[in-house]
């Protein structure tokens, strides 16, 4: 499906990377996500490889792999932090990542060491006009 | 061919309880005519081509005069002094060019048809019925092809296919192949990408060339010994005839991961902490439910039930060697 497609959401109160991931920011906290984009591309979501709880994680780089049937896709921090929860939910019903992407999907929550980069997130409609270019 | 159309585990329990069809016509095909057919095919394929009756088919593998493996392929006997050969799309041309250089001492015509046939594979519990209903066409028994009318035009109907599961490979005229693909979609037949082929041939343990089978492996070691006739003098015999009686430093084994964790090819396989051989194919199961492939480890390991592990980008993932195939239907 073409990212302009009917079935594709990008929530306005979150923030998003280029690499295809979201940040929902509160306080010093925030929950992290892949993409509507990103799931779809990705197709049926089998398997989710949490960082551990107390890891940090850098801006930037890698620090989960979500894995399809066919591929395996590095999951790319949005945000720098402290792993302070992953979703464990998802080790039995991986698809929650496909079925709702920005709920029931999430993948970890931090509590942030550099909130300033915060201001280098794209919103919701600078991420799409990204996708459509 | 896609990957997938709707999703690669929905298409693949389509084929294992269902039907779906792929098109397949990628696959190159190439015909071998004349009086001395049988010989030249007896020449170059591991099997032995003349237990082939008129309207039989069978696998083999192509080799090199080193055992290593060219291809593997069906080969189909459409007449009495005319077969077949289907070959796989990525080696077409190569295979082509080596059975033109071999057919040169016998009294044989090599013709590249690949342009001549679309290929529709129709797999799963109710292909047969299915395409009863809506093409109207008898099919063959496993392993045998017919001449039959598909879309009003010549087309033979093959009994064979890469997924465990029954069903038919059609080779049909290109010009009717939309059409026809249509007509069984109407009839509820599921469309399935390159990624469900990929999952169910692995499930059964089917080698894909390029993975499995590579001209740097033999036959035996891949677990083909079954499909090598060693005494009908074939190209590659003599390696291949050494290699079993000797045995082989590794083999291809399948294995299954025992808790989390998808392996991929190309990933390490460790026993006792120590490299112990490579993953050739590896994925998420479907029918399974978890990671499972096949890997050529060293032959003292291939012993169904070694604990293994494979070396997942860094992290071991616990797994044991299985019995192929991997999946089987419970009767």
């Amino acid at each position: 499906m073409a990212p302009g497609s009917s079935d594709a959401t990008y929530p306005d109160d979150l923030r998003y990377h280029e690499e295809h991931d979201w940040a929902r920011i509160e306080g010093d906290q925030a929950t992290l996500g892949i993409t509507w984009f990103a799931q779809d591309s990705l197709g049926e979501v089998v398997f989710f490889d949490p960082p551990e709880v107390g890891a940090t994680i850098q801006k930037d780089s890698s620090y989960a792999e979500v894995e399809s049937v066919k591929a395996v896709s590095d999951v790319i921090a949005p945000l720098s932090g402290e792993i302070v929860e992953v979703n464990d939910a998802l080790q039995d019903n991986p698809e929650k990542v496909n079925e709702d992407p920005y709920g029931d999907g999430w993948l970890v929550k931090i509590r942030l060491t550099s909130p300033e980069e915060a201001e280098t997130l794209l919103g919701g409609a600078e991420y799409r006009k990204m996708l459509d270019r | 061919m896609p990957v997938t159309y709707e999703g690669i585990r929905e298409e693949h329990s389509a084929v294992r309880r269902h039907v779906g069809m792929f098109d397949v016509s990628h696959m190159g095909e190439v015909e071998v005519e004349g009086a001395g057919a049988l010989a030249f095919l007896q020449r170059v394929l591991s099997n032995d081509v003349a237990k082939i009756a008129i309207g039989g088919a069978q696998y083999s593998c192509l080799c090199r005069e080193d055992g290593g493996v060219l291809d593997d392929l069906f080969a189909y006997r459409l007449g009495g002094d005319r077969y077949l050969v289907v070959t796989n799309a990525a080696n077409h041309e190569s295979d082509l060019a080596w059975l033109g250089r071999q057919s040169r001492a016998f009294d044989v015509i090599v013709r590249d048809v690949a342009d001549r046939y679309a290929m529709l594979a129709v797999q799963g519990p109710h292909a047969r019925q299915v395409l009863n209903g809506a093409l109207g066409i008898e099919l063959p028994p496993r392993f045998h092809v017919a001449h039959a009318r598909v879309g009003r035009r010549p087309a033979l109907v093959c009994g064979t296919g890469y997924t465990g599961e029954d069903g038919v490979e059609l080779l049909i005229d290109p010009e009717v192949a939309a059409p026809i693909w249509s007509e069984l979609l109407d009839a509820g037949v599921v469309p399935c990408g390159l990624g469900a082929r990929d999952t169910l041939r692995l499930e059964v343990c089917f080698p894909l060339h390029g993975n499995e089978l590579t001209p740097e492996r033999n036959p035996i070691e891949a677990g083909l010994g079954w499909c090598c006739k060693e005494a009908t003098n074939f190209i590659g015999s003599e390696t291949i005839a050494r290699a079993r009686a000797e045995g082989t430093a590794e083999k291809l084994a399948a294995f299954e991961i025992e808790g989390q964790g998808i392996p991929r090819e190309g990933n390490p396989v460790l026993h006792g902490g120590e490299p112990a051989g490579l993953v050739t194919s590896g994925t998420f199961a479907p029918s399974l439910e978890r990671g499972a492939g096949m890997a050529y480890v060293k032959s003292e390991l291939a012993e169904v039930g070694t604990e293994i592990e494979i070396d997942v980008r860094g992290k071991r993932r616990p797994a044991r060697i299985a019995s192929k195939p991997l999946y089987a239907k419970r009767s």
